[in-house]
């Protein structure tokens, strides 16, 4: 597989005293979705919108390497990363109020995308635009065109932002939480679509979700973050047959999966919450919610690796979780 | 020491006025439901957004007057109770910790609140806040903070113990956990489990979570358009959901386990109106079994063994 979209050393900060984002490395592969999961606060919208762009005022990115499809993105001007947004690169916002405009009707909105990106003219942009929209699962999209933002529900304006990101055919789709506001019933149905336009188009997803069930049922690779880094990274197989960092371990146990937990048994839980990271801290980030800190992790953490693909970011050895339970 | 709450019937028509020429809209948000929440149990209510779910929960707190219906408290009409005596009886916990809390108010005086609408002394107040902020496992000191200065897990941590502190018999939790994270949210549940253990506690439990449901619940309703479509033990639910809104529902639940893909649901995109329901049964538009009949039938709940379900092919 070819890697599409390849970040490195990501750093994001938006003042002098604390770091976002804080050397983030994913690498989204063609025809794949790389699910990106953690903690509230972590950076995982910070990081995609660092890829996109689209940082907010004062927000400094920095990067060892940073490229879609070959092309490095750190030079690039405003102007021609507005040309790939929205075109080869698209993002569906977690909250689709925010990008879709309350003034103009759903149908002007999409086919304003393409004919910016693409030219040509709005009749058959609106024709695309409605063959999306039944793409997406709406039945009457002839109807939903000539609609203002306001008169859809959640779950509808969610599909429609999905078919506006999906208007010029973008080889990578980046998508903030896309499902959390929604009914488990539209959830499943637009995660189900996203899996059927990824086997049809080729499209890498990079998902971003807090939700585990998603994770292991959509990702084909997994960046658990933790404190503005990622702690371990891996196949979905893998992650979940062998958590190795102790976050990642935390984090699986406090759901409750029927019939490995017995009803009313407490759930495991990572006692405490996130620590505010400063510039310039040193150490695991995890380390006051740990259970297997000692002095040495106040200390630069290792890299290590579980297995091919399968890397963390803890002192303890690859084996230590599997030879416990043994 | 738990109390038996009987819904009995019970209707809630809102009027949404939309300008002043025009009918005002009437949402039949709960409409004509029943249930019996038993005694110390745990009892999950689950279904779509805009449900009634809230609605519901909000008409046993006594939030909202009926339309139609009663509802009673160990045989007594909650509707013709005194507050104060209501209030002793029954308490809520939101959903969201960072609007459930006034934000000008210290967390002693939020935790407090309730005892001095009681009429209980100052000295007598902060003595049961410490006692009660420790029990939900904050330290008594947080008692002179700001819900600013909490993390969300604190600030539920404080909504339960406002809600625990007069020493109800009933707690109403709407989605406690919705706002938090994982880690978190698994904290406030097994603190919600003790405290349930330790005091006798009735729950009534609002969640879109169905595997948090499912793992501390012991019966569960489901709603949709504004009525129980089954009710049933948790277990008998989940092993074999009868109602096709039920099965939907369930099926779309992803466990966290990997390989095992999305499942296809079927219930195409009719999302429904609760100020325009469809005749017969309020599931055909979107069931994936209509028949012709479901068109024109209306249903009602039939009991079908230990569970009751609306549908005519149960
Ligand atoms: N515009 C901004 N200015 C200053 N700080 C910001 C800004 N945007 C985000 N941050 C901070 O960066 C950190 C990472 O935020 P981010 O939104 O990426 O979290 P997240 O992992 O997406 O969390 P969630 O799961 O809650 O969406 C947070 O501490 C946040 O407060
Ligand atoms: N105070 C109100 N005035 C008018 N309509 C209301 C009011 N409260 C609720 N409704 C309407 O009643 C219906 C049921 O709402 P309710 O909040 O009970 O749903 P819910 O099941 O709790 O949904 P969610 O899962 O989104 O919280 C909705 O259509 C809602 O718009
Ligand atoms: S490095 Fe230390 S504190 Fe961090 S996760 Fe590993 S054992 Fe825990
Ligand atoms: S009565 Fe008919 S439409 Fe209603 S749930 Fe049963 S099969 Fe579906
Ligand atoms: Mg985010
Ligand atoms: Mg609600």
């Amino acid at each position: 597989m070819s890697a599409l979209l390849e970040v490195s050393g990501l750093r994001v900060r938006f003042n002098e005293k604390a770091e976002a984002v804080r050397g983030v490395s994913i690498t989204v592969n063609k025809g794949e979705t790389h699910c990106l999961v953690g903690e509230s606060g972590c950076g995982k919208s910070v990081s995609a919108l660092a890829v996109m762009g689209l940082l907010a005022k004062g927000g400094i990115r920095t990067a060892d390497a940073l490229s879609f499809a070959g092309q490095d993105l750190r030079g690039l001007t405003e102007g021609q990363m507005s040309r790939l947004r929205g075109d080869k690169m698209a993002m569906i916002f977690q909250e689709p109020m925010t990008s879709l405009n309350p003034a103009y009707t759903i149908g002007s909105q999409m086919a304003e995308v393409l004919v910016r990106h693409r030219g040509g003219s709005k009749r058959a942009a609106l024709d695309r635009a409605a063959a999306l929209l039944g793409r997406v699962g709406i039945t009457a999209p002839g109807l939903r065109l000539g609609q203002f933002p306001h008169q859809l529900s959640g779950g509808l304006r969610q599909r429609v932002m999905i078919a506006m990101a999906l208007m010029c055919d973008p080889d990578l789709l980046i998508a903030d939480e896309p499902t959390t506001a929604l009914d488990v019933t539209v959830q499943a149905q637009i995660l189900r679509l996203l899996m059927e336009l990824q086997a049809e188009l080729g499209l890498a997803i990079l998902l971003i979700t807090h939700d585990l069930g998603i994770v292991a049922r959509m990702a084909h690779r997994v960046s658990v973050m933790y404190a503005g880094k990622v702690v371990e990274s891996a196949s979905a197989e893998a992650l979940f047959a062998a958590p190795t960092h102790p976050y990642t371990r935390g984090l699986l146990d406090c759901v409750p999966i029927p019939g490995k937990i017995a009803r009313g048994a407490p759930l495991g839980s990572i006692p405490g919450t996130v620590p505010r990271i400063s510039l310039g801290f040193q150490g695991c980030g995890f380390r006051d919610r740990c259970g297997h800190a000692d002095a040495s992790c106040a200390q630069d953490v290792p890299a290590q690796s579980f297995a091919e693909g399968h890397d963390y970011a803890c002192r303890l050895p690859a084996g230590w979780a599997t030879e416990r339970a043994a | 020491m738990s109390a038996t709450i009987e819904i009995r019937d019970v209707a809630k028509i809102f009027r949404q006025f939309s300008g002043v020429f025009t009918a005002p809209r009437m949402v039949r948000a709960v409409d004509g439901v029943s249930l019996t929440v038993p005694a110390g149990g745990c009892f999950g209510i689950v279904g779509e957004s805009g449900c009634g779910k809230s609605t519901l929960a909000r008409l046993i707190l006594g939030l909202h007057p009926a339309s139609s219906g009663d509802i009673l408290v160990d045989g007594r009409s909650l509707m013709a109770m005194p507050r104060r005596e209501r209030a002793r009886l029954i308490q809520p916990v939101f959903q969201d910790p960072f609007s459930s809390l006034n934000p000008r108010r210290s967390i002693h005086d939020i935790v407090g609140l309730p005892l001095a609408a009681q009429g209980i002394s100052g000295s007598e107040i902060t003595k049961r806040v410490h006692a009660m902020l420790e029990r939900v496992g904050l330290r008594a000191e947080m008692a002179g903070r700001s819900p600013a200065q909490l993390s969300g897990g604190q600030r539920q941590r404080v909504a339960i113990a406002r809600a625990l502190v007069l020493g109800p018999r009933i707690v109403v939790c709407d989605e406690p956990t919705s706002a938090l994270d994982v880690s978190v949210q698994a904290q406030i549940l097994n603190l919600l489990a003790d405290l349930r253990r330790d005091m006798g506690l009735t729950l009534v439990f609002i969640s879109h979570n169905l595997a948090v449901v499912e793992h501390i619940c012991d019966e569960v309703a489901v709603m949709y358009l504004g009525r129980v479509v089954e009710h049933a033990e948790t277990d008998a639910l989940f092993r074999a959901p009868t109602h096709p809104y039920t099965r939907a529902l369930l099926a779309s639940v992803l466990t966290p386990e990997p390989g095992l893909g999305i499942p296809d649901v079927g219930l195409g995109d009719a999302y429904p109106d609760p100020a325009n329901i469809p005749p017969g049964c309020r599931f055909h538009p979107r069931c994936p079994m209509v028949t012709a009949a479901c068109r024109t039938e209306l249903q009602v709940p039939r009991r079908v063994g230990e569970r009751v379900v609306e549908c005519m092919l149960a």
